[in-house]
């Protein structure tokens, strides 16, 4: 079948609703995942009314019904904890949390039983279940629903983390989440679900643990997460003019890494540049330029440079906001002086 | 319920006399330094577990906690493989990587011994709900504390499973102390029954240290659970004879209340009755006695002489695979 142009947004509504057409035991849970509930009986117009703040589950409901499309109460700790019980007890349950700053709610779920329920009882079990959450500054939505937050699942022994910034890529590793016999925490950018590509219409998996190079150069890495690879490449466009080939690498998932694929790359420009819009201090940028100095660093001919937010909340005003997320022009300039020495 | 049969009868004063033997040698050799860690024991509150347990079926899910020894003793896990775990031994029940905290089987259902104390309850909520919607007759029980009913866990795990007639019985273990703290002092309302009110849960309090009493609430739970009318909790009244922990000096416990919980001990009690109403003779229930002192003995043995884990061993299970070469 032929690639067809899709938004990221449907990209995973796709996957879902492939997955839930293949596999009856695929459930979805969350907040207004469909919308409406205990009003549609008398007021049809009202089922299905959101499909999730971002419309990313809508349709899914006249599909499959709420029997397997399961809109919450606002409590997480519940439902990511029966999510646990229920991938244990033999579905596969995809979860929904509405903005990934809401970790907190239900952290001790993730962190101390669905990240060990498999090791600390000797391997008897898994726990096969996703959860899905948006990521991402640029909407204007401030401190409580802005950040991106990957290094706090990434950093849990027995989590996994998949943070796509392109439709293939979201649908392919959304299905492969699905199948994975683990938690996998799947993390959508806001800013990113607008964003079209190619996107085949057969269910193809992306494995997780693979980087994809995103453009091929000779004189500097540049890895860029999530939103910020697409930053990279604009940098990388904009670095042509000045005679610098930079490579963009998209690690997409970031446990497990593929460190193979950053240090190939970096053994060849011997430069790397990591782009984040994480805080800068224990994130998943921190987590790859040590992996580098560590592995990598006879490659190197320049100090490992960090483009990233600064270490404060996500400002609401645009001018702070906009001042907060790494800029092109920044990851230009520091690839330059770097590069340029 | 009809009275249970001199079988069941006799087998429930077995697992009884199994965990306060099991449990008393684990606060001997805790005492003397033996056991590596934390160890959170049971005794005193066996007919909790044994009341429940026993009416499982096989295919039925459990949740506990750090204090799981007797839970995992009443599912008929084998005492050396508990032994050897509580000492990180190579073939204890889960391999050495859990510990006394987290010594329960997953290959019988139960999911697991969870150091947080409301953490279980979610869970278990999650595996009932999923038994339901498979069309299984299966039920999920969660034990815990009376000091988990404060976190926000338990709150959601009955909002979760009285919203979806989640077939999961919540068993609370009253046993009057959240570590030190008096239920006089953490609970606002008059028990932790009342508690389900909200959630519109059905609930009762029993009388914990008689476990046909416990077995005759829990039957009739379970039942309804499994027929559809929906989650339960039990508020058994029972006392921990121990610490929080082994080496808690337990210095807020008034010695009047020890002496009164004391002359209602679980065990002296089933015992007086299954000989006063002649139902087994002593000779038999003596039997029994020294045969689990063997047992206790022989698992505490095996375990001390039970190989450590391989090294590799630190790495393996933390995923079922992990990247394209398949390590972190």
């Amino acid at each position: 079948m032929m690639p067809r142009q899709l938004v990221i947004k449907d990209a995973i509504n796709e996957a879902l609703r492939q997955a839930m057409e293949a596999d009856e035991r695929v459930i979805l849970f969350g907040e207004d995942i469909a919308g409406g509930a205990g009003r549609d009986v008398e007021y049809p117009q009202a089922s299905d009314a959101w499909g999730g703040p971002f419309g990313v589950t809508k349709g899914l409901l006249p599909l499959f019904g709420r029997r397997r499309v399961i809109d919450t109460v606002i409590a997480e700790t519940g439902f990511i904890g029966a999510s646990i019980g229920a991938a244990i007890a033999g579905l596969r349950p995809v979860a929904e949390i509405m903005y990934a700053d809401f970790i907190g709610t239900s952290y001790d779920q993730l962190l101390n039983h669905a990240a060990k329920l498999r090791y600390v009882y000797g391997g008897k079990t898994s726990v096969p279940m996703v959860v899905r959450t948006v990521t991402g500054a640029g909407f204007r939505a401030a401190a409580e629903h802005s950040q991106t937050l990957y290094s706090l699942y990434a950093h849990i022994p027995g989590l996994k983390v998949v943070a796509p910034a392109f439709a293939d890529d979201a649908k392919g590793l959304l299905l492969s989440a699905i199948d994975d016999e683990d938690p996998v925490i799947f993390m959508e950018h806001k800013r990113l679900y607008m964003l079209s590509g190619d996107v085949p219409e057969e269910p193809t998996r992306v494995p997780l643990g693979v980087a994809r190079l995103r453009r091929a150069g000779t004189d500097v890495t540049i890895v860029g997460v999530q939103k910020m690879v697409h930053t990279a490449l604009e940098a990388a466009q904009r670095l042509v003019d000045e005679g610098i080939s930079a490579e963009v690498i998209d690690p997409r998932t970031y446990s497990p890494l593929d460190t193979d694929a950053i240090l190939e790359s970096v053994s060849r420009t011997h430069f790397l540049v990591v782009v984040d819009e994480s805080y800068p201090r224990c994130s998943v940028a921190t987590d790859i330029a040590a992996m580098v100095s560590e592995r990598g660093f006879g490659d190197l001919r320049g100090p490992i440079r960090m483009v990233t937010a600064p270490h404060t909340p996500v400002p609401f005003s645009p001018v702070l906001e906009d001042a907060y997320i790494p800029q092109t022009e920044v990851v230009v300039r520091v690839v330059r002086e770097l590069v340029n020495g | 319920m009809t009275r249970p049969n001199v079988e069941v009868l006799t087998d429930l004063w077995t697992r009884m006399v199994r965990i306060r033997q099991f449990e008393t040698r684990v606060t001997a050799l805790s005492a003397a330094n033996e056991i590596p860690g934390y160890a959170h024991t049971y005794a005193g509150e066996e007919a909790v577990a044994c009341g429940v347990i026993p009416l499982l079926t096989s295919s039925d899910w459990i949740t506990s906690t750090y204090r799981n020894h007797g839970h995992s003793i009443a599912r008929g896990v084998s005492l050396a493989s508990i032994a050897s775990e509580i000492y990180g031994r190579a073939d204890g029940v889960c391999r050495g990587k859990g510990g006394s905290m987290h010594a329960v089987d997953q290959s019988l259902r139960m999911i697991g011994g969870m150091g947080i104390v409301a953490g279980g309850l979610p869970i278990a909520a999650g595996a009932a709900f999923a038994s339901a919607m498979q069309g299984r007759p299966d039920v999920a029980v969660a034990f815990f504390g009376d000091g988990a009913v404060h976190q926000g866990a338990w709150h959601e795990a009955l909002d979760f499973a009285g919203m979806f007639k989640a077939p999961v019985i919540f068993v609370c273990e009253n046993n009057l102390y959240a570590e030190t703290t008096s239920v006089d002092y953490h609970l606002r309302t008059s028990s932790v029954a009342e508690m389900a009110v909200p959630y519109g849960i059905a609930s009762a309090t029993v009388d914990g240290m008689d476990v046909l009493a416990v077995r005759a609430v829990a039957a009739e739970a379970i039942d309804r659970a499994r027929a559809g009318a929906g989650p339960f909790l039990l508020e058994a009244m029972t006392y921990r004879y121990g610490g929080q922990y082994e080496g808690d000096t337990q210095t807020y416990k008034p010695p009047a209340e020890v002496a009164y919980w004391r002359e209602r001990d679980p065990i002296a009690a089933f015992r007086e009755k299954l000989l006063a109403e002649s139902i087994v003779d002593r000779s038999r229930l003596d039997l029994i006695d020294a045969q689990v002192q063997i047992e206790v003995d022989e698992a505490f043995e095996h375990a001390i002489a039970a190989a450590w884990p391989d090294p590799s061993e630190l790495l393996t299970d933390v995923y079922t695979t992990y990247g394209v070469s398949g390590v972190a």
